[in-house]
């Protein structure tokens, strides 16, 4: 049923019901992995909803779930077609960070332990109500709509952060009034927190350069520490994605669905706006949350570098719908894209691209598992035809939370961790080993997967010296 | 019988909990969520009183698990116990006291975003089995 087609890309033919036909950017190896749970039938499912456009695509991370595949890249007509909280995912613009020091591994690595300690402190996982950072809900509502330059409006960083984020750390369209005041209640204590499970904070040495053009326009440069945040909106945005799930459900019913999670609303009908509105305000949360977060790890890592500048590279939504401009056959057309789980990787020239960065593309940060390396890379011009500008968002998982906690014995993965002169900070030794780098794909070989077609090009590699998982 | 225990899923958290009667089993499916955010054992050290209403059973159950999530996130809340369960099987409606502890002062492995229909059942067998997946 799954034709190859050329390496690394595979084919799911159309079947009765598909609108469009299925596509998987992945090595051979991985696909074999991704046989084993429900992303074939997951891909085969989004693509016969209506209005999707072109095919319904997975990415070399991708894995079962929530109705759409993880690692899953759908386009949808703005007349015909839908929106899908099960496209966005649970948790509304879980999504990435990184900021680059002026600091080098030399100097660093004496004050390894030193800077763990402060980053453990001041670094809130922020579980419940759990961020140092109250806001009133008059203030909450200005940062639903501003996103990160509310923040820095306030003081909490400086223009450049947010003019080094997608969509300027700011989705317009968010009207508060469209999130639900539990959704609020959820989200309102927890301002700049990681959250626990697969959050985390790094800090990393740029170890290898592949591109010195793309990597000087980042400012990076072999041996400089970065430091990578992963996280996203918090209960308020796992609150959005529930309670339209349940409005959609009332209002349009799942009876004729292939799977209750592929619960949708037209993308023009008012609750399909609204749902866009919503989760609009979550996204500008979760970029706030970022904001808020790096505001945290300037004042830590200045106790111990008192003269360090931290800027940030780039910030970047894994999981979010967006009406972009694509080309759909041969006309340029505004069109719905979901990623969930997936990356933009926008090419050289488009406008969405920070000038900083225009010529070169956006820079793309794949986050690899704990205790591997991660990789910065670039957007491209390729991924415009393959994916709408998409790429992976990380490794993707493999294997369960309960085999993990069967299979896995803690003091080795501990002990292999310490042995790369890791330090790590984790809020429970079960969440540590859920997160083992033994549960995820291999990082190298997803990324290869993807420069290998082009929908992304490395640019440089990291690894981690220190973990703060939330 | 066990109160609850956890089956495979590659991404998310698919649990089984049991119970003689439907109300034991829901406070059960309860547990296995609190479970699912701490392993360490809560003490019982503020009391909660909630309603929840549903438009079936399935409903009310997801109702009823999202109500501990919200409790966590807003108030900190981690359960330890749920006693005085009544359910409505007509009305689809519960009752229920709670027990439960501040949330920081535990440490914790996984986030709990939502509460899901995936796979959800609530089935009487010789006793009752109710079947869920947390998406984490």
């Amino acid at each position: 049923m799954i034709k190859k087609i050329n390496k690394n890309i595979y084919e799911i033919p159309k079947e009765e019901g598909m609108n469009v036909k299925g596509i998987i950017y992945a090595s051979s190896k991985i696909i074999e992995d991704i046989k084993k749970d429900k992303t074939i039938e997951q891909i085969k499912n989004v693509a016969s909803l209506p209005g999707i456009i072109g095919k319904s695509i997975a990415l070399a991370d991708a894995h079962q779930g929530y109705g759409f595949s993880i690692g899953g890249v759908a386009a949808f007509d703005l007349e015909k077609g839908i929106i899908s909280p099960g496209g966005v995912g649970y948790d509304i613009n879980c999504s990435v960070r990184l900021l680059r020091t002026n600091i080098k591994k030399k100097e660093f690595i004496s004050k390894q332990k030193e800077v763990a300690n402060v980053l453990k402190k001041k670094i809130p996982s922020g579980v419940g109500r759990g961020s140092p950072f109250q806001i009133s809900y008059k203030e909450l509502d200005k940062l639903l709509k501003g996103g990160s330059q509310y923040l820095v409006e306030k003081g909490y960083g400086k223009k450049e952060d947010y003019l080094h984020t997608e969509e300027e750390g700011k989705l317009k369209n968010a009207n508060p009034l469209k999130v639900s005041a539990r959704a609020k209640k959820r989200g309102i204590g927890q301002v700049g927190t990681l959250g626990a499970g697969n959050h985390f904070l790094d800090v990393l040495v740029v170890d290898k350069i592949f591109d010195n053009a793309a990597a000087k326009a980042y400012g990076i440069s072999k041996n400089q520490i970065v430091i990578m945040i992963h996280c996203g909106s918090r209960g308020l945005g796992h609150q959005v994605a529930s309670d339209y799930i349940k409005l959609m459900e009332e209002k349009y019913g799942f009876e004729n669905l292939r799977d209750r999670e592929l619960i949708n609303a037209p993308i023009k009908s008012k609750l399909g706006k609204d749902y866009l509105s919503a989760m609009n305000c979550a996204a500008n949360f979760a970029f706030a949350n970022k904001q808020m977060l790096t505001h945290f790890t300037r004042e830590a890592i200045r106790e111990i570098f008192p003269n360090s500048e931290l800027d940030v590279i780039y910030d970047i939504c894994h999981n979010i719908a967006k009406i972009e401009k694509h080309k759909v056959g041969k006309a340029i057309k505004e069109v719905c894209v979901h990623r969930k789980g997936a990356t933009r990787s926008l090419g050289p020239g488009r406008i969405e691209v920070p000038t900083k960065y225009r010529k070169i593309g956006q820079p793309v940060m794949i986050p690899g598992s704990m205790g591997t390396s991660s990789y910065l890379m670039k957007g491209t011009k390729k991924s415009e035809e393959l994916s709408f500008s998409s790429t992976v968002h990380g490794a993707g998982r493999v294997m369960s939370r309960s085999r993990a906690i069967r299979e896995l014995n803690y003091s080795k993965i501990k002990k292999d961790i310490q042995n790369k002169k890791i330090e790590i900070c984790s809020g429970s030794k079960r969440g540590f080993i859920e997160e083992a780098p033994e549960v995820y794909k291999e990082i190298d070989e997803v990324v290869e997967s993807m420069d290998y077609l082009g929908l992304s090009k490395k640019v440089a590699r990291m690894k981690p010296i220190i973990v703060i998982q939330g | 019988m066990e109160k609850f225990e956890f089956l495979e899923h590659t991404a998310d958290i698919k649990f089984q909990a049991f119970g003689e009667t439907l109300e034991e089993a829901f406070s059960n499916s309860a547990l296995a969520l609190s479970n699912s955010i701490t392993e360490e054992k809560i003490k019982s050290k503020k009391e909660l009183k909630f309603q929840v209403k549903g438009k079936n059973m399935e409903n009310l159950l997801y109702n009823f698990l999202e109500e501990f999530l919200f409790l966590f996130d807003s108030e900190s809340f981690l359960l330890s116990k749920v006693k005085e369960m009544k359910i409505n099987k007509e009305k689809f409606e519960l009752s229920c006291v709670v027990e439960g502890d501040e949330a920081n002062k535990y440490s914790f492995h996984s986030d709990i975003k939502a509460i899901t229909y995936n796979e959800m059942f609530i089935k009487k067998e010789k006793h009752w089995i109710i079947q869920g997946v947390f998406d984490v």
